[in-house]
């Protein structure tokens, strides 16, 4: 970490009023965004959320609709900044008859101060592997050569996306674990991940996107109390359009003749409903669970979900 | 091989190398995975190098003794030359074609594309790979010609002609990179064979020129392959008359225009690629 001009806290990257279309898909639909020096940012949503196009975006893979997208002050493109920054990306297929040892050393020629390619082949478990070839490593094993990719230009600020995708439990964890380690040098860290407990486990600050927007950015407490709802299920008459009037309602589900309410706070809802209508039956208070409080924050509309504003 | 002897050479650098010695190493190396990849993967290099051969076996060695048109260069010398531009044709355009289409399909591209690497190695390290193909096949399709055809030619004339085939790779890699960026990764192949098998066959690459119907003839002077073979044939004295600086002009043009319309197709692969 040699280039550390800004100092902790100072902003490295900024997105503003970011939109993003690809033909008549909107991916990103405004989108403002800045991220800080020695931060570890988990950015998260279920797929089609836009996670990914707006780390295109900051990588200066695509260029934004309207809006401005800025890295290190500079356009996200421009090789001063990429020789300052570190990128894993979903990839389909990687050149598979080159070893990982000649994947890194091809890699670490790019960058003006790469780390030794012994030491990142040891951080990231692949010693043994330097010698055998890409198409011959398991799941796990690509993952983490392409994450050591990324790596290998001792980059201030790290881009991975999904880093953990199709890993087992064992293996999630040790990434993990050298991902804290990563933002412990001082190296700042943005990661997408569509699991919950990911986040949780890694960021100090989680932004969730949902189609193209930001619906909610804070530390991960914070994040929990914003998604910790209540489930409110019954049997009743009364119409749609009266129930979405209803105090503090976030989404209505309808499963057959039930209607699921979610909302942050049961009591003010159930009284109100009672008042309206007397006849209702079967009815039941759950806490929703975190996975799934967010699953119905961010679920499509039209899936059988409607969504209150 | 022992991959792990070269490691640790590469410190935590304090102190940067000279850039022109960390540039010389960066393009090395992209060469270098060029190469590895071709060696590795035989399936894909080797039909490249066969092609031509046995083109030239059916053609060149079969009717070997035969005169072409009133000249007195043989069909087996004549054929060096024309299979030898069809040839390297096919190495550049599949090189850079199918090369480039998959590498960008596969998402490969754009993880490179997210590091400081600069876009000319990676364009040197194919380019590379394609005048090397280009160096075998000569090669190849000499030691045919001189063994099983009677071909003899002055030393001087054979480097000569062996200099243009290999050199005259270049506007075929700019318009492989074309191509590479228009198709498909899944459609890349079917589309360079499409186009590289007609415009062999129209610029006279596969049975000279001057046997072509009178209306190839003409569509001929048209099409860069043409000026490429002409080129190499002026060097047996068998070319068509066309002036050599015209030749290298219409080549140039090809290539101006080709890169220019690898930028317009690269462009707009960029608005378009979504996930």
């Amino acid at each position: 970490m040699k280039q550390t001009q800004d100092p902790p806290g100072a902003v490295v990257a900024r997105l503003r009023g970011v939109v993003k279309r690809f033909g008549t898909v909107t991916a990103l639909a405004g989108l403002d965004l800045e991220l800080r020096r020695g931060e570890l940012t988990a950015v998260f949503g279920p797929n089609g959320a836009g996670k990914t196009t707006a780390i295109k975006l900051l990588l200066g893979l695509a260029r934004p609709t309207a809006g401005s997208v800025e890295l290190f002050g500079h356009a996200p493109g421009d090789l001063e900044v990429r020789r300052r920054r570190g990128a894993m990306l979903q990839v389909g297929k990687v050149p598979e008859t080159l070893t990982v040892g000649e994947h890194l050393e091809l890699f670490a020629s790019y960058y003006l101060h790469p780390l030794a390619v012994a030491e990142v082949l040891r951080r990231t478990g692949l010693e043994r592997l330097a010698g055998r070839r890409f198409g011959e490593l398991s799941g796990g094993e690509r993952q983490r050569t392409l994450y050591a990719l990324a790596l290998v230009g001792d980059p201030e600020l790290l881009f991975l996306d999904e880093p953990t995708v199709g890993m087992d439990v064992e293996a999630r964890r040790a990434v993990w674990q050298e991902i804290r380690h990563t933002v412990d040098e001082g190296r700042s860290v943005v990661l997408t991940t569509h699991y919950l407990e990911e986040a949780d486990a890694l960021a100090e600050r989680v932004v969730v996107l949902h189609q193209g927007r930001m619906l909610a950015d804070g530390d991960p407490a914070s994040i929990k109390r914003q998604a910790a709802l209540r489930r409110v299920r019954c049997r009743t008459l009364l119409p749609k359009a009266t129930l979405l009037a209803l105090p503090g309602v976030r989404q209505l589900i309808e499963e057959g003749d039930h209607v699921e309410l979610l909302v942050a706070e049961a009591e003010p809802l159930v009284r109100e409903l009672l008042a309206l209508d007397p006849q209702v039956a079967d009815l039941e208070v759950r806490s929703a669970g975190l996975e799934e409080a967010f699953l119905a924050l961010t679920a499509a509309p039209g899936s059988g979900f409607v969504v209150a504003a | 091989m022992s991959a792990t002897a070269t490691y640790g050479r590469a410190p935590r650098a304090t102190s940067s190398p000279a850039p022109w010695r960390r540039h010389l190493r960066l393009y090395g190396l992209e060469a270098r995975s060029e190469l590895l990849k071709a060696l590795r993967l035989p399936a894909y290099s080797l039909p490249t190098l066969a092609f031509p051969c046995v083109f030239y076996l059916f053609f060149g060695v079969a009717f070997g003794s035969h005169g072409v048109g009133t000249g007195s260069t043989t069909m087996a010398t004549y054929l060096i030359a024309t299979n030898g531009a069809f040839g390297v044709l096919g190495a550049s355009l599949f090189g850079f074609g199918v090369g480039v289409a998959t590498e960008r399909g596969q998402g490969w591209m754009l993880v490179k594309r997210a590091t400081p690497m600069p876009p000319a190695a990676y364009l040197a390290a194919k380019t590379a790979m394609s005048l090397l193909f280009g160096l075998i096949i000569v090669l190849l399709l000499t030691a045919l010609g001189v063994a099983f055809g009677g071909v003899r030619m002055p030393l001087a004339t054979w480097a000569g002609l062996a200099a243009t085939l290999v050199a005259g790779a270049i506007p075929f890699c700019a318009m492989g990179l074309f191509l590479g960026y228009l198709a498909g990764p899944n459609s890349a192949p079917a589309i360079v064979n499409l186009v590289y098998l007609p415009l062999s066959f129209c610029s006279g690459l596969w049975i000279p020129v001057q046997v072509l119907p009178p209306f190839l003839k003409h569509l001929a002077v048209y099409l860069p392959p043409y000026h490429f073979a002409q080129l190499a044939l002026h060097w047996l004295g068998a070319d068509q008359g066309g002036r050599v600086v015209v030749h290298v002009a219409a080549l140039v043009g090809f290539t101006v225009l080709f890169l220019a319309s690898a930028r317009w197709a690269f462009l707009r692969d960029e608005g378009k690629t979504y996930g």
